[in-house]
């Protein structure tokens, strides 16, 4: 068997390198499946019906799905840049800390305006917890992948703090959590019934605004040339220190959208359990994606309707739902697997 | 002659899908002698030699070692046969001393210790038989360019090589580096090991070699024994047409362009400037000659704007020059070819349209309400330039990963020449370029230079200054002499002066550096 370098890759061949993974890791999982006792088509059908099968299904999984997009964004923006900002989860929470500071009753405004000004405080707040880690990065050269993960715990036991202590709610009969978002600040709910809210517009305009700056915008040729070569990026004049403390922002912004999104938006309040690893989904998100801006949404929508199928899937036919964590790992390793075969050959010789 | 061969090419055809890199290639190595393979950067030089080293497997065709046909794409089967290679750039474990490099993977996994006194013996034995002299106890790290390519070919012949192949070895190296290697290889065939040199560099195969074989568009079109050999015939052979490399016409020159005075950076390194003084004027070439890493680099980047803590002034044009900006430093009409094309050059990943708008980026021109990149009006003009330098290419959406190296520098000249500038800057312009390439380039400055640019030239290849520039100034140890007029200093002379000895520079005006 040899393994030999492609010239050039087909548009369409690199595409077709998450689908295959896709599907690879579907095979790989059946075996797990199996092995847990199961039936593997009555599985795969139930995960699918889990998480596409219904209107309440389609709902939920889109649901889940607008953190992943805002969190696979912020990773993807970051990552173009090769600045590895692992922290997406701690800056979902400091977006969620902005909404609820901004949000229970400091500050009241007409919800026209009450929602973006929330979004913004929370975008603020999720760049603002990336200004130390960026700038022991470029001044210090601090490798990011610490400093941004290490983060993480450091906003959780802030807001552990927050909400059993100062910030809790007197009305949650106990309960660590914090004061509900006013009725202003809360983002509405796009269908009669289900818990799909607005955040998914938001999260879908922010996509596109971000592949239309990637791919438009002197910023994002900045962003890019940074991270292909940021030695010729700074022949050329770009200014490489500034251009990675923008991308930081901008990643650090979005992920902290998330938070906004899923405090004023699907629970209403914070909580310590406000996020189940969206943060660190997102990474994924963005690998399946292949950084690509637009391509984060199918990619967060399809690891979001894993997880909500295997939920109920898991229902079904008593498989743990830590099911879904495989299949989503498997996928991660075989989207790296295809990526790399997209640009090699394989052939077979004797 | 009558020798079997020790090693033979038989009918070798490599495809990369509807490209023949390697067409019906037949070649004979004898015993004791070097092989001359000549050819164009892409005429197949490398994929011929990758095949050998079964790193690529050929579609047709054998390859022979002492008869016996080698197994193809194992490189293992390769070092078993006796095949070492030393590649173009180096494959050395910096933090190892020399003896763990040339020993790394030659020792079982399995056994506890290093038998390190008969590797040392088997070390010795070799350093002393072929005059590769090197200390096998110094790191890596700490060694010249030239030492780190003898530990590269010590590597080879380690594990018992018996062919040698040198992918352009000389690429790296200085005059003087390079004629000692010579001399090892000639010491080298003397003991019965056969050498294959890769190169494009005429002077050096007809230098070194016994018979040459000229590869052009994957196909041998010619093999010649090297004593009777021209270098005219072997460069047409090579490019398939006459070229001839451009001289310099005189034309007197005009107003004071760049001034440099009294800078310096402080320190006392060698690649610190130490009260540097420099004019240029219109139509003029000034050469800067010196060995790597004097200080070249250092002018080249604050000239360039990468740098701005340095003393003393720098004026183009009467005014001060924007240090530290490379965008300001460009805007001010100076055009810049950066010494390394694949580091500072390009970006390789982004498309040829983009890398042509890299230093006008946020312009009026390209940039539209502050924020958005005019793609049509830059594609327009990108096809334009690519036309203008003659860049070839599927089109301005093309990867500039693609490109070969010599129309990447194409395009490096097209966006640093296009605007006409007053100065440029050109930094080891022609490096690893082939003839057909380095013509173009020379003509290229020739060009700027009759137009009214004052060029700054900053090249380690002495025959290139001689040949291609107005004043010669010499750098050595952060200092530069005088510029004289070409011609006023023989190679010799600049030769000493590049190793430090004689006439130097912080030459003070009025001081007696120049005898004057």
């Amino acid at each position: 068997m040899v393994i030999e370098p492609r010239e050039t890759v087909s548009v369409w061949r690199a595409g077709l390198a998450p689908v295959w993974a896709i599907l690879a890791s579907l095979v790989i999982c059946a075996v797990l499946i199996s092995w847990a006792g199961a039936s593997i088509p009555t599985a795969y059908s139930l995960l699918f019906k889990g998480a596409f099968g219904s209107a309440f299904a389609l709902n939920e999984t889109l649901t889940r799905s607008i953190p992943l997009i805002f969190t696979g964004l912020a990773v993807s923006v970051a990552f173009r840049a090769k600045f590895y900002n692992i922290g997406a989860e701690g800056q979902l929470y400091a977006g969620a800390l902005a909404a609820t500071f901004f949000g229970t009753g400091l500050v009241t405004l007409p919800p026209a305006l009450m929602v973006p000004f929330l979004v913004i405080m929370g975008a603020l707040a999720g760049g603002a917890l990336l200004i130390v880690p960026v700038l022991l990065k470029t001044h210090l050269k601090v490798d990011e992948v610490v400093t941004t993960l290490l983060l993480n715990f450091v906003v959780l036991l802030v807001v552990s703090y927050l909400i059993e202590g100062p910030w809790k709610d007197p009305a949650s009969l106990g309960w660590p959590q914090a004061a509900s978002i006013i009725d202003e600040g809360v983002l509405p709910t796009l269908l009669a019934k289900g818990r799909l809210h607005f955040g998914l517009i938001i999260a879908l305009f922010m996509a596109v605004i971000i592949w239309l700056m990637m791919r438009f915008t002197v910023q994002g040729y900045e962003i890019r040339a940074v991270g292909h070569n940021s030695r010729a990026a700074e022949f050329s004049g770009i200014k490489v220190n500034r251009t990675v403390i923008m991308t930081a922002m901008i990643s650090g912004g979005l992920a902290g959208m998330a938070g906004v999104s899923e405090t004023a938006g699907l629970k209403g309040y914070l909580t310590l359990d406000l996020s189940p690893g969206f943060g660190y989904t997102g990474i994924a998100v963005a690998m399946l994606a292949q950084l690509n801006p637009l391509a984060v949404v199918p990619a967060a929508i399809f690891l979001s309707a894993v997880y909500v199928g295997a939920d109920a899937m898991s229902r079904a036919v008593n498989i743990p739902t830590y099911i879904a964590d495989v299949l989503v790992g498997v996928s991660i390793l075989a989207v790296l697997c295809s990526v790399m075969l997209s640009q090699y050959r394989i052939r077979w010789r004797a | 002659m009558s020798n079997p061969p020790v090693l033979e090419f038989r009918g070798v055809t490599k495809r990369f899908g509807t490209l023949t890199a390697n067409d019906d290639v037949s070649l004979t190595l004898q015993q004791g002698e070097v092989l001359a393979l000549l050819g164009e950067n892409g005429a197949g030089k490398t994929t011929l030699m990758n095949i050998l080293f079964g790193h690529y497997q050929a579609d047709e065709g054998d390859i022979l070692v002492d008869g016996e046909v080698l197994p193809s794409g194992s490189t293992q089967a390769a070092i078993n046969a006796g095949i070492g290679m030393v590649h173009q750039h180096f494959t050395l474990a910096d933090n190892l001393t020399v003896l763990e490099n040339i020993t790394l993977g030659t020792e079982s996994l399995w056994s506890w210790r290093q038998d390190q006194a008969n590797s040392r013996k088997k070390l010795a034995a070799m350093i002393s038989d072929y005059g590769l002299v090197v200390d096998p106890d110094a790191m890596v790290s700490e060694l010249s360019v030239g030492e780190r390519q003898r530990v590269e070919i010590l590597k080879a012949l380690y594990r018992d090589a018996r062919i040698l192949i040198l992918d352009e070895p000389t690429a790296v190296l200085t005059p003087q580096e390079s004629e000692r290697l010579f001399a090892t290889l000639k010491s080298i065939t003397a003991k019965g090991l056969a050498i294959i040199f890769i190169s494009h560099k005429l002077h050096e195969i007809l230098a070194v070699s016994n018979r040459i074989a000229v590869l052009r568009r994957g196909a041998i079109v010619g093999t010649l024994e090297t004593a009777t050999s021209r270098r005219e015939q072997l460069a047409e052979l090579m490019v398939g047409r006459t070229v001839t490399r451009p001289k310099l016409s005189a034309i007197k020159p005009g107003d004071l362009v760049l001034e440099i005075n009294d800078v310096s950076t402080g320190g006392t390194g060698a690649t610190e400037l130490k009260e540097i003084d420099l004019t240029l004027h219109q139509h003029e070439i000034v050469g800067i000659a010196g060995v790597a890493g004097n200080g070249q680099g250092t002018l080249a980047d604050i000239l360039s704007g990468l740098r701005s803590d340095f003393s003393g002034t720098i004026e183009l044009n009467g005014q001060m020059l924007a240090a530290g900006n490379p965008r300001a430093i460009v805007a001010s009409g100076v055009g810049r070819i950066p010494e390394d094309r694949h580091a500072r050059g390009v970006v390789a990943n982004m498309d040829i349209w983009e890398n042509l708008i890299s230093e006008d980026l946020r312009s009026d021109e390209i940039c539209r309400a502050g924020f958005i990149i005019d793609g049509a009006g830059a594609r327009v003009r990108a096809e334009k330039q690519i036309e203008d330098f003659d860049v070839r290419c599927k089109g301005p959406d093309a990867e500039t990963r693609l490109l070969s190296g010599g129309n990447m520098q194409k395009l490096i000249l097209a966006r640093a020449l296009s605007n006409t500038p007053s100065f440029i800057l050109a930094n080891q312009p022609v490096r690893g370029l082939d003839e057909g390439a380095i013509a173009y380039v020379q003509e290229q400055l020739l060009e700027a230079r009759k137009r009214g640019a004052a060029i700054l030239l900053i090249s380690e290849d002495l025959d290139e200054l001689m040949t291609l520039t107005d004043r010669i100034a010499v750098m050595s140890h952060g200092m530069l002499s005088s510029a004289l007029p070409t011609g006023e200093r023989s190679i010799a002379e600049i030769g000493l002066m590049m190793a430090g000895h004689g006439d130097q520079g912080g030459a003070k005006p009025g001081s007696l550096a120049d005898g004057h």
